[in-house]
């Protein structure tokens, strides 16, 4: 009898060891706008960010065999969810990742839901991803509209800043960010007097300018994003918005935002950003790293999102073992907290919306600025369980249920 | 004040002067593809990637060789009008003799190419290209604060429009080039370098280009697919003020620039359909353009 059970001990050790040492296949796909307006903050720098995490995590788990396709979605939701399709249903592609402009990615996360798979965003902005729009197989990493509407926006209110007039991108993720902040103008004692809303890429926004200017708002928020932030930021500057006494407030602007409009112009910007290059000496680390293969450049908080949520769905799906379907694993990931170098320990809510802190920065004058890429003063830093919209408030079906 | 449909008569005169510093930068453009149509019969997919270079090339100007804005003015456009020669006398002079279609897919091809050039060597998001101090500022006009340099901008353009009609129109020069178009063989029995001139005419539109690029640099944001968005919009401008028109094009460059801006005021979101809409319309009731001959 000792021998039996001391046997069944030895195979069972045995097994164990055995599914240890198990293979594991994971596909993971990059999309994101690999040549338009936004292929600076995510693009092929999001697929660097991803080179890098697989290599970390391989490095500890030689098991784990990662494979990384990538594909440019053209801005145009259609063109990305016929990708996302041909990804999981003929590629075996287990995971999308990053897919800035909300309206694709909104598109993916039905995709994602419907063959239950799994979605992680860091790329779009829309607070509706984890809002209305939430679904079990989506995880919003690195940003949110109302987050960034939470950081900027308050902190104009409190200056001062009580009436605005908004400058929108006419598709979603406008929308969503000209919703949150009016919501959290309104909510902090402040008025909006009027809005216009313009087309993606836009060349000239002078006129609108003129528009809101004439509406004497003490604000002017820019819903938008990219080339049509900084064509906003240079036509305010020329026609004397801000020494008129009107203030402009980012209410999305990148790092290589700040870079392209120079910081001639770009000075005295407020915005806010989840993670920044130059905060400290482990950031300044992995972005040496990735300009390996982005020399030149400078990464934005959406290539450090993908890097670290490619990590943590890793570490998940190591956790489950073997080929779990998208709801498991984005379940998995919502039960072990996160921790990785770039946003430090956090967790994944419910509805799908990771938690971190968040940074207010203010763009350095040019004299103020020692080197390329030193663009910003640290103002405040929004503690995490104050960053994003409380649980509640999102009506995201799957809370309560 | 007074208000007209609603809105008061200051915002709508700034308007008005706002599509018209717009429509600026499409009679540049669009004077710069009737020049090379017109002449060359060639559809020039190009001219949105050679603006681009012109704005490019103005911020290497600076950066490199610290050649200040009026410099690029006049350097830009000629190196990148050398570029255009260069494309000319290599691709573009095989295909005089083939269908519209064979040149609009070579210059599209070849924008394709550039743009994707640009934006692997310089990214997506732009450079900075500061505005040359002496036309930093503006006059305020009572109705609405006028940058210096806008104005600058809608001078320059006139001039330039004007001097490039004037020349094709009014000059020995210009009769030879229109001769040339009309019937090659006889213009070359006069002893008239006639390849050279075409090689000439398309370096010069695709200069108009590159000077429409350098002007834009300090407003506009500097990246690859700058050109591409415009492009477009300048085509239907061409298409409505009749292909191949000098005048046609100046005319509706400025006058949709107009309508642009007023549509920016009245309903935003159609401002970047409102042109299509009206080439649309003008391609129904008279196909060959406003200013068009019907062929």
């Amino acid at each position: 009898m000792k021998h039996l059970i001391s046997m069944a001990a030895l195979a069972a050790a045995l097994a164990c060891g055995s599914a240890q040492a198990q293979q594991l296949n994971v596909k993971i796909g990059v999309m994101s706008d690999m040549s338009s307006l936004y292929a600076d903050i995510g693009g092929p720098g999001s697929v660097a960010a991803a080179k890098l995490a697989v290599a970390d995590f391989t490095k500890d788990h030689p098991n784990v065999k990662v494979e990384l396709v990538s594909a440019d979605h053209q801005n145009k939701p259609d063109v990305g969810s016929g990708i996302v399709n041909k990804w999981f249903d003929s590629e075996n592609v287990d995971m999308v990742i990053d897919v800035p402009n909300s309206g694709v990615a909104l598109a993916t996360s039905q995709v994602a839901s419907q063959k239950n798979k799994l979605f992680i965003v860091s790329g779009a902005a829309a607070s509706d991803l984890t809002g209305p729009k939430c679904n079990a197989n989506t995880i919003h990493w690195t940003y949110d509209t109302w987050m960034l509407a939470n950081g900027t926006g308050k902190a104009m209110v409190k200056t001062g800043g009580d009436t605005w007039f908004f400058l929108t991108a006419d598709y979603a993720f406008g929308h969503a960010l000209e919703r949150d902040t009016s919501e959290v103008v309104e909510k902090n004692g402040g008025k909006v007097l009027g809005k216009v809303r313009h087309p993606l890429n836009t060349n000239d926004f002078s006129s609108f300018l003129l528009q809101a200017q004439t509406s004497k708002a003490k604000v002017i928020g820019l819903a938008n994003a990219g080339g049509d932030t900084i064509n906003s930021i240079k036509a305010a500057s020329e026609f004397g918005i801000v020494s008129g006494g009107q203030k402009l407030a980012g209410l999305l602007v990148f790092s290589s935002d700040v870079a392209a409009l120079g910081l001639q112009t770009a000075q005295g910007l407020s915005l806010t950003e989840t993670w920044y290059w130059d905060a400290n000496d482990v950031n300044r680390a992995w972005t040496k790293r990735w300009q390996g293969e982005r020399p030149g450049k400078f990464p934005t908080m959406i290539h450090a999102g993908v890097y670290a949520g490619i990590l943590h769905y890793l570490k998940a799906r190591v956790a489950l073992g073997g080929n779990p379907d998208g709801k498991t694993v984005a379940a998995k990931m919502k039960e072990i907290p996160t921790d990785d170098q770039l946003f430090g320990k956090g967790t994944i809510r419910a509805d799908g919306r990771k938690i971190h802190d968040a940074y207010l920065f203010e763009v350095k004058k040019p004299s103020e600025s020692k080197y390329p890429g030193d663009f910003y003063h640290l103002k405040a830093t929004i503690p995490a369980a104050e960053a994003f919209r409380p649980l509640k408030e999102g009506n995201c079906p799957l809370v309560g249920s | 004040m007074f208000e007209i449909f609603g809105i008061p008569s200051n915002a709508l005169f700034s308007q008005l002067l706002i599509g018209l510093i717009n429509g600026s930068f499409y009679a540049l453009l669009s004077l710069g593809l009737a020049v090379i149509f017109g002449m060359l019969n060639i559809i020039n997919f190009t001219h949105g990637a050679q603006y681009m270079m012109g704005a490019f090339m103005a911020f290497f100007l600076l950066q490199y060789a610290g050649l200040s804005y009026w410099w690029a003015l006049i350097v830009a456009p000629v190196v990148v009008g050398l570029f255009g020669m260069i494309i000319e006398r290599t691709m573009l002079q095989w295909l005089y003799k083939l269908d519209h279609l064979y040149g609009l897919l070579l210059t599209f091809g070849l924008a394709l190419i550039i743009e994707g050039v640009f934006r692997n060597y310089f990214g997506s998001s732009g450079l900075p290209y500061a505005m040359p101090d002496s036309l930093r500022g503006g006059q305020n006009l009572g109705f609405m604060f006028l940058p210096n340099y806008r104005a600058w901008v809608v001078v320059a353009s006139l001039v330039v429009c004007l001097g490039t009609w004037f020349v094709i129109e009014r000059t020995r020069l210009g009769a030879y080039l229109r001769a040339a178009t009309e019937n090659p063989t006889l213009v070359r029995a006069f002893g008239i370098n006639v390849p050279r001139m075409i090689t000439l005419t398309y370096g010069f539109g695709v200069g108009l280009a590159a000077l429409a690029g350098v002007m834009a640099a300090p407003i506009y944001n500097v990246s690859p697919q700058m050109g591409s968005d415009l492009i477009i919009v300048v085509f239907a401008v061409v298409v409505i003020g009749g292909m191949g028109s000098i005048m046609g094009a100046i005319v509706t460059g400025f006058g949709l620039g107009v309508i642009e801006g007023l549509t920016k005021v009245f309903f935003p979101e159609a401002s970047n359909t409102v042109i299509f809409v009206i080439m649309a319309i003008v391609l129904l009731i008279r196909p060959a353009g406003l200013f068009g001959r019907t062929a």
